[in-house]
């Protein structure tokens, strides 16, 4: 009687025709684990030539990639990344990140989760108006930092969108922040706690002890701590140089496209095993696996 | 921790000329504020002038019931005061309490058994309260294998060693801490413990200060539950503080926040 068995909450994202929006389904994050499709506003400088072959030229126009994904990947939702808004990027005026998103709803019609580009003032200004360009399609937007997360909750809250809590690591940070963003008004069941991760070889051991003490206490009963995760596992994968360098400058590591994939999916399957409830990831091979993977789950 | 409210007793003023003139809304009141104040259950006693206490208690289960599904232990040292109790209660219930008296057992645990309900067993006799560890552990003993003989499952058994007051039985107070790391061996799975916080410092100074204290100290020893005041603020404050220290519950800035927002 003295221990109360507790949940993880469950974050609906996505608004179907009858919740008033315009999204085909909705996705709850924190039932089964889900895997969404990074894409981006602009085209990736950095990414591996891999990525080009992939999606056959289309990383150029961030609309037929989003189409690519939908279509042809059969993407279930999808994870926008604003990073041509990013001043060191191509510092895209936040009106123009909204329209962006405006149209990007209208060409795909899977729910949405809106990434800012990481620069906090930049984000001050650009997410607030993607969250209103995307009313009614309960989006998830993030991210909120414990030093910066007021005027996007204000915005979340103003458009009903649900918010991404991201704390560097750190357990502690990650129960302040749902605290102060639950004091603001908006409930502790539309947060989805990003406790940053590190891929295989580079922290992830770090994230996966944090992921798991902090389940464990929402298992135990603790609501400020019980909100589901989300992990960027593409993002942090493939800046991994395992991941990256040509088996021509590492003729031993063998070939990298089988390399990266293997380090996508390697590091996911990690998190799953951690409670990671929704996998941002890159490589529709690698996505292919890890839903293969997670079928076996039970 | 399990923390279950005491304010619901007729030996205070309020609760006594509330249950006399049946003033439903005193008591309601009462039992909100302590399950807002963090109380995870409720003691109902209808205190030493209750002159027909098999009645009260059952008027007092059922207004309760009424605002709140937590559990309720109800508190008599007269059976038929309990199964009156037990006939009407709907929540989970919590027996308060019995004592390491075969005859008392003998009746109590079948009762336990046959509504479902926790039990509180006192480490005490008709020989009178213990006076060190190894004569509690004594009684403790006796109850838990009195009640595994009957059937009754252990983890739902919550033992008290008597708490005195710490101006009358000083040096019982590290015995009693003891006492209530050691309750914790006696069997697998292990009985729980409980304590009547207030009656260490009855009778004292600053007796909120004395039973914050105690209580810190009791958590540290591995105590599971007790029944307490949870209107007192900054003994709740004690006893989430000792919690984070222990571990016991995840530290952020706002922990004391936090813990009531769980």
């Amino acid at each position: 009687m003295a221990i109360e068995a507790g949940s993880v909450s469950v974050v609906s994202v996505g608004a179907t025709k009858t919740e008033g929006g315009t999204r085909a389904h909705k996705i709850e994050i924190g039932k089964k684990p889900q895997v969404a499709f990074e894409v981006w506003d602009t085209a990736p400088l950095d990414w591996p030539e891999e990525f080009d072959k992939v999606f056959a030229g289309s990383l150029k126009d961030p609309f037929s990639w989003a189409e690519k994904c939908v279509n042809e990947y059969k993407a279930k939702i999808l994870c926008v990344k604003l990073q041509g808004a990013h001043p060191d990027f191509e510092n895209k005026p936040p009106e123009a990140c909204a329209k962006f998103i405006s149209q990007l709803l209208k060409k795909v019609d899977v729910p949405l989760i809106i990434s800012g580009c990481g620069d906090d003032a930049k984000d001050n200004l650009v997410l607030p108006l993607c969250c209103e360009a995307a009313k009614n399609e309960r989006c998830l937007i993030g991210s909120a930092v414990q030093d910066n997360y007021k005027t996007l909750v204000a915005a979340v809250l103003a458009d009903e969108h649900n918010i991404i809590a991201e704390s560097p690591i750190d357990i502690n940070i990650a129960k302040q922040l749902n605290i102060l963003i639950s004091d603001m008004g908006l409930p502790l069941e539309r947060i989805v706690i990003n406790p940053t991760i590190g891929s295989l070889g580079y922290g992830l051991e770090y994230a996966y002890s944090i992921m798991e003490r902090a389940r464990l206490a929402a298992l135990a009963g603790d609501r400020t701590i019980a909100s589901p995760f989300i992990c960027f596992v593409g993002q942090e994968t493939w800046r991994a140089k395992e991941a990256r360098i040509s088996s021509e400058e590492f003729p031993g590591w063998g070939s990298e496209t089988e390399r990266g994939l293997a380090w996508e999916f390697v590091t996911a399957v990690a998190l799953l095993q951690a409670g990671a409830d929704m996998l941002v990831m890159r490589h529709p091979k690698a996505i292919e696996m890890i839903n293969k993977n997670m079928g076996t789950l039970r | 921790m399990f923390i279950i409210g005491e304010l619901i007793n007729g030996m205070y003023k309020n609760i006594g000329d509330a249950i006399k003139a049946k003033d439903k809304a005193v008591i309601q009141k009462c039992a909100l504020e302590q399950l807002e104040a963090g109380a995870s259950a409720l003691d109902i006693n209808c205190g030493p002038a209750s002159r027909k206490p098999v009645e009260d208690i059952q008027w007092l289960v059922e207004i309760v019931q009424e605002v709140t599904d937590k559990p309720l232990a109800l508190d008599s040292s007269k059976p038929q005061v309990i199964e009156s109790g037990l006939k009407v209660i709907k929540n989970k219930s919590i027996i308060n309490s019995v004592t390491a008296d075969e005859e008392k057992l003998s009746v109590i645990v079948p009762l336990a058994i046959k509504y479902n309900s926790s039990l509180i067993g006192l480490t005490m006799s008709a020989k009178g309260i213990p006076q060190n560890k190894d004569q509690r552990l004594e009684l403790a003993a006796m109850i838990v294998s009195f009640c595994c003989d009957q059937g009754f499952p252990v983890e739902n058994l919550y033992l008290d060693p008597i708490v005195l007051p710490v101006n009358v039985a000083q040096s019982q107070i590290r015995e009693i801490l003891e006492s209530i790391r050691e309750f914790k061996i006696i069997s697998e799975p292990s009985p729980k413990t409980v304590v009547g916080l207030s009656n260490v410092s009855q009778g004292t100074c600053t007796r909120s200060l004395i039973n914050r204290t105690f209580l810190a100290m009791a958590v540290a020893c591995g105590l599971d539950a007790a029944i307490l005041d949870p209107k007192d603020k900054e003994l709740m404050d004690a006893l989430i503080a000792a919690e984070v220290i222990l571990n016991k519950q995840i530290y952020c800035d706002s922990y004391l926040d936090a813990y009531r927002k769980k």
